[in-house]
């Protein structure tokens, strides 16, 4: 219970922001509509995927200061957790832009930036799905972790800025623009941000946790 | 059980000091460019917001449970 606080805080976040997140006034913006509540479901996607990606390159670094299986399955978990947050960011946003921009997807550099960043992901789950043995898939693949989370975080929050793009918060404007300043906005938002990051680590601690155990009983069979 | 309920009072109390701007929203009423207000008044978009919520709630329940197999299964294996 003491250790589990923090899964009762994501539990708590996460039903206010689906009541709050649909009930609370939002600003009324021409063409945004009530599409602006997509800043509690959407735009914490991307935000709880950098916080797990960010956990991912901490243990790929760990591990490669000192291997240990666990902290390989950490790494890979997280970062898993962290590819599931981003394609459902890009499937919510593809939805967006279809009922706001009427195309399902456009070459705007913040989408295209974002889907180039989870491509360089994918080829990590590609990438360790191609070695047998567990020590080197375990090194290689902690060592490519770090180089495409130091390329896809640009692509995702510093490429878009330098070049217009359609898309809200991006262009050359920083992410906080006018409509999410509005106070009543906040309120819903951060606790949606937090809300949706803790269940990203949440996600990713069953996953590990399932791993590990798997491992452990393989390791017990064989003795 | 009986231990369970001071535990859960803190949990409770955040809660309802969430909830609480929601209560203040839903006394406002407003009248400017087109949004879904009918809905949120008179409509069923309560419908939609309890029915996101059990679903919700669903899917949180399921994780939780399958967290206490999980905690179950390692104690197993550690013994």
């Amino acid at each position: 219970m003491k250790k589990n606080w923090w899964k009762a805080l994501a539990v708590v976040l996460l039903l206010y922001v689906a009541v709050a997140g649909l009930l609370m006034p939002v600003p009324r913006l021409a063409i945004l509509n009530e599409s602006i509540r997509n800043l509690y479901f959407h735009v914490p996607m991307w935000f709880g995927m950098t916080f797990i990606l960010v956990a991912s390159v901490y243990y790929s670094v760990r591990y490669l200061r000192t291997p240990t299986p666990e902290l390989d399955i950490l790494a890979h978990e997280s970062a898993k957790t962290g590819i599931l947050m981003g394609v459902v960011g890009l499937a919510t946003g593809s939805i967006w832009a279809r009922y706001t921009w009427g195309a399902w997807w456009t070459n705007d550099p913040k989408l295209n930036g974002a889907a180039i960043a989870m491509l360089i992901y994918g080829a990590y789950l590609v990438l360790r799905s191609s070695f047998t043995d567990e020590q080197q898939r375990a090194r290689i693949s902690a060592i490519y972790n770090i180089f495409a989370f130091a390329t896809a975080m640009p692509l995702f929050y510093i490429l878009p800025r330098l070049t217009d793009s359609l898309h809200p918060g991006a262009g050359g404007n920083p992410a906080f623009a006018k409509y999410d300043l509005d106070s009543n906005m906040r309120l819903v938002f951060y606790p949606a941000v937090i809300g949706w990051t803790l269940l990203a680590f949440w996600l990713a601690q069953v996953a590990s946790r399932l791993s590990l155990l798997k491992q452990k009983v393989y390791e017990k069979q064989l003795a | 059980m009986k231990n369970s309920l001071p535990k859960l009072r803190p949990v409770l109390l955040l809660l309802l000091g969430l909830v609480l701007p929601v209560l203040r929203a839903a006394a406002q009423a407003t009248s400017e460019p087109e949004m879904a207000d009918t809905l949120r008044h008179d409509g069923k978009i309560y419908v939609v917001v309890a029915v996101i919520t059990v679903v919700l709630a669903g899917l949180l329940f399921f994780l939780i449970s399958l967290d206490r197999k999980l905690s179950r299964l390692e104690k197993e294996v550690k013994e």
